[in-house]
């Protein structure tokens, strides 16, 4: 056991909740850069205890000491994973609950986008992203959503995309694997809600991070800073989907109701 | 069993409802469950703490992200011998089985809590005292024996004389060395079902203190309910309720009040109004005006002397009096902080918190006061002196306030050689706690920690917070 108590890395002292002194506490899965970070800082800021996620050390420690220069009395905690080892993630999870004293929040974020290219197909791109964006969210979120619906309470958040609403030319396995994450998403509300348990999707449009330089074309982006605000808000208001910026709640109306028999035709 | 931990993972809360912590919750029958939850948790390397029925106003009993194990199933009266009065319990037994067990017999736990509700492991764990703690210590005092299991694998007997450093260190000991699973107290003798109480006024703090002084000789329980809303002259007033046990033949109606239905507490008021809805109705006095109010009601009407005869189970219960009553205070909840001084002391130091409580506008809504004396359990709480009790109601907006006020109440309470007990404080600090246990108690308890629980699998959030 003792083996298991050495923190990974801890940027903070240890902080414990009395009745004068309520703490949360939220898990970041894909919490090195984009989203994440900016996400972890926004939560960090708002005093929530963070248990951050990610596959390398550097950014991590740097975001961690970042978070408690800004917020000094949160606990902050670093975890060095892979969202594909599946394996890993039961006892990951209990460590990281027992660590934070508990369990309030989880935000999915890991996530690939990796473009075949117009013409080209490439199974082992297609299933990296469905690894990652979809299966590495479940072996995540499974025991997550069983834990909270039995504790009644937990708010559950993952990133998706407004790629998920169609399946477009550019990118099939993207499409999917967001598109899965999405349903699964909705079908986890669906069971949810009656618990009590709040379950939020998030659909960025472009967000200015690593993943955008994959893209070809770029709409509307913005600053992960602008995804954290509008996600801070709605996890806050208890919202269920959002698109961020909410623009894209339009653009996407229309896409979703272009007729097939159009949008195969359209290079879009 | 591990792969289900995630379906056991629930919200539990302290007594006063002011704080949550989520775990997973194993639910043991028997000693054999307990040793299956210790091999668990060194599997799984979460942490596991013990619960009874959860009437701690503290973290004693939550283990937010580790392994809560409720023990309230491993509640059978082991055995009972009415000619000796020595009963032996599992640990999930409560306060109130046990009394209604023996009661008809003439006996009748030497230390009870103001709630029935509590178990005797959690009892002993805390070493709770009652308003007899003058006279017969804490409940620890009347423990013949206990069996444990340690989480290091053995299971062990202690009395004062065998293994007596674990007898004493373990009652007391917050469930952080082994589990209780089976506990032998000595009851006592009653000749009746009734005490004869006395009530009278106090009229301020020192007037209040020197009754409790004075009179306890004269008593078997004392207490006294103090006005902590009022300010000026009458800062501290209130007033004392005195009980004796009626000897042999001296109960004109022995044979009625032994009977167990008549220690039921009414389920109505004014045998009309159920008192289920009662903590509703009181809502909307739980504020500083409205309480203000009613503690000077309570006050007027305390101005009677008078002696009375009442049952047992209505002079100790008063919690039970109104069924959750804890729930009155709102969404936020209450704390209590409960302090200890020498009876040298405790006038000054109390004075002075109570004037603060008013200036910084977060006043007590009660306040209750006993007369201690010392013992000799490890984490003891006692002292040659009194205890004063204080509820306060947490708000979504008074919490940096009451937070800054009680720190300001640890140090005059230190500062005067008073002590903290786990059961009641939230707040007490590590430094606080360091500082009233003294080094040499400190580091005797963690050589039994290392000793008894070298992996460190027992921990509770309490634990954690304040030892660790």
């Amino acid at each position: 056991m003792s083996a298991q108590k050495t923190h990974p890395s801890k940027s903070a002292g240890h902080f414990r909740a009395t009745p004068l002194q309520p703490r949360r506490r939220g898990i970041i899965i894909g919490a090195s850069g984009g989203i994440g970070s900016a996400l972890a800082l926004r939560l960090g800021r708002e005093g929530y205890d963070l248990a951050l996620v990610g596959r390398n050390r550097a950014p991590l420690s740097k975001l961690s000491k970042e978070i408690v220069h800004i917020q000094p009395r949160i606990n902050s905690y670093t975890y060095i994973h892979d969202v594909t080892d599946y394996t890993a993630v039961p006892s990951l999870l209990k460590k990281i609950v027992a660590e934070l004293g508990g369990l309030d929040l989880v935000v999915y974020v890991s996530g690939v986008n990796l473009p075949p290219g117009l013409n080209n197909y490439y199974f082992a791109g297609d299933r990296e992203m469905v690894e990652v964006n979809l299966i590495g969210a479940m072996a995540w979120l499974d025991p997550i959503a069983a834990m909270f619906q039995s504790a009644k309470a937990g708010q559950i958040v993952a990133i998706s995309s407004v790629a998920g609403d169609r399946g477009r030319v550019g990118n099939p396995g993207y499409n999917a694997s967001k598109a899965g994450l999405t349903t699964y998403l909705e079908a986890l509300r669906n069971r949810l809600t009656r618990y009590g348990v709040h379950v939020l999707t998030v659909k960025p449009g472009f967000v200015r991070t690593e993943m955008l330089k994959a893209a070809p074309r770029v709409m509307f982006p913005i600053s992960p800073n602008k995804a954290a605000q509008d996600i801070w808000k709605a996890i806050r208001s208890r919202k269920q989907q959002i698109y961020t910026p909410a623009l894209w709640g339009l653009i996407m109306f229309v896409v979703r109701n272009i007729p097939s028999v159009i949008f195969r035709r359209m290079s879009f | 069993m591990e792969n289900n931990l995630e379906n056991t993972f629930l919200k539990f809360d302290n007594f006063g409802h002011s704080l949550t912590s989520t775990a997973y919750r194993l639910q043991l029958k028997s000693p054999q469950d307990i040793r299956d939850a210790y091999k668990l948790a060194r599997q799984s390397g979460v942490t596991m703490t013990a619960r009874g029925a959860g009437r701690s106003y503290n973290d004693a009993a939550l283990n937010g992200g580790g392994i809560v194990m409720d023990l309230s199933a491993m509640n059978r009266i082991l055995s009972w011998n009415k000619d000796t009065g020595q009963v032996v319990c599992e640990p999930g037994v409560t306060l109130e089985q046990l009394w209604q067990h023996t009661f008809s017999d003439g006996w009748w736990p030497p230390v009870v809590s103001g709630t029935m509700k509590t178990t005797l492991g959690g009892c002993l764990a805390a070493n709770i005292h009652g308003k007899n703690n003058f006279q017969m210590g804490p409940i620890g005092e009347h423990v013949l024996e206990f069996s444990a299991l340690l989480p290091s694998g053995a299971a062990l007997t202690c009395s004062p004389k065998r293994n007596s450093d674990l007898f004493y260190g373990m009652i007391s000991g917050l469930g952080m060395l082994g589990i209780f699973t089976s506990i032998t107290l000595q009851m006592k003798r009653i000749y009746s079902g009734r005490l004869e109480v006395r009530a009278w006024p106090t009229s301020n703090l020192q007037n209040h203190l020197d009754s409790l002084l004075e009179y306890a000789s004269e008593y078997d329980y004392i207490v006294g309910w103090m006005d902590t809303t009022v300010r000026g002259r009458g800062l501290g007033r209130g007033q004392i309720h005195a009980a004796r046990y009626l000897g042999p033949g001296e109960d004109p109606d022995t044979e009625r009040y032994l009977l167990l239905r008549n220690q039921t507490l009414p389920a109505r008021l004014f045998g009309i109004m159920p008192k289920s809805i009662l903590h509703h109705l009181m809502r909307p006095f739980v504020n500083n005006l409205g309480w203000s109010l009613v503690n000077n009601i309570k006050y007027l009407s305390a101005l009677r002397r008078h002696t009375f005869l009442q049952s047992h189970a209505a002079f100790h219960f008063l919690l039970d009096y109104i069924p959750d009553w804890e729930r009155s205070y709102g969404r936020y909840g209450l704390i209590q902080y409960q302090s200890f001084l020498p009876k040298e002391t405790a006038e000054l130091a109390w004075g002075e918190m109570l004037q603060m409580s008013h200036r910084s506008g977060v006043p007590a809504f009660l306040g209750v006061t006993k007369r201690h004396r010392p013992d000799k359990f490890l984490l003891t709480h006692a002292v040659d002196g009194f205890s004063l009790a204080m509820d306060f109601k947490v708000t979504r907006g008074n919490r940096a306030k009451l937070a800054r006020l009680l720190e300001t109440f640890d140090r005059i309470v230190l500062q005067a050689g008073g002590r903290f007990y786990f059961a009641k404080n939230s707040e007490t600090t590590q430094a606080s706690t360091h500082q009233f246990l003294g080094s040499q108690t400190l580091s005797k308890f963690h050589r039994l920690k290392k000793r008894c629980d070298p992996e460190e699998i027992l921990e509770s959030d309490l634990y954690r917070r304040v030892f660790k």
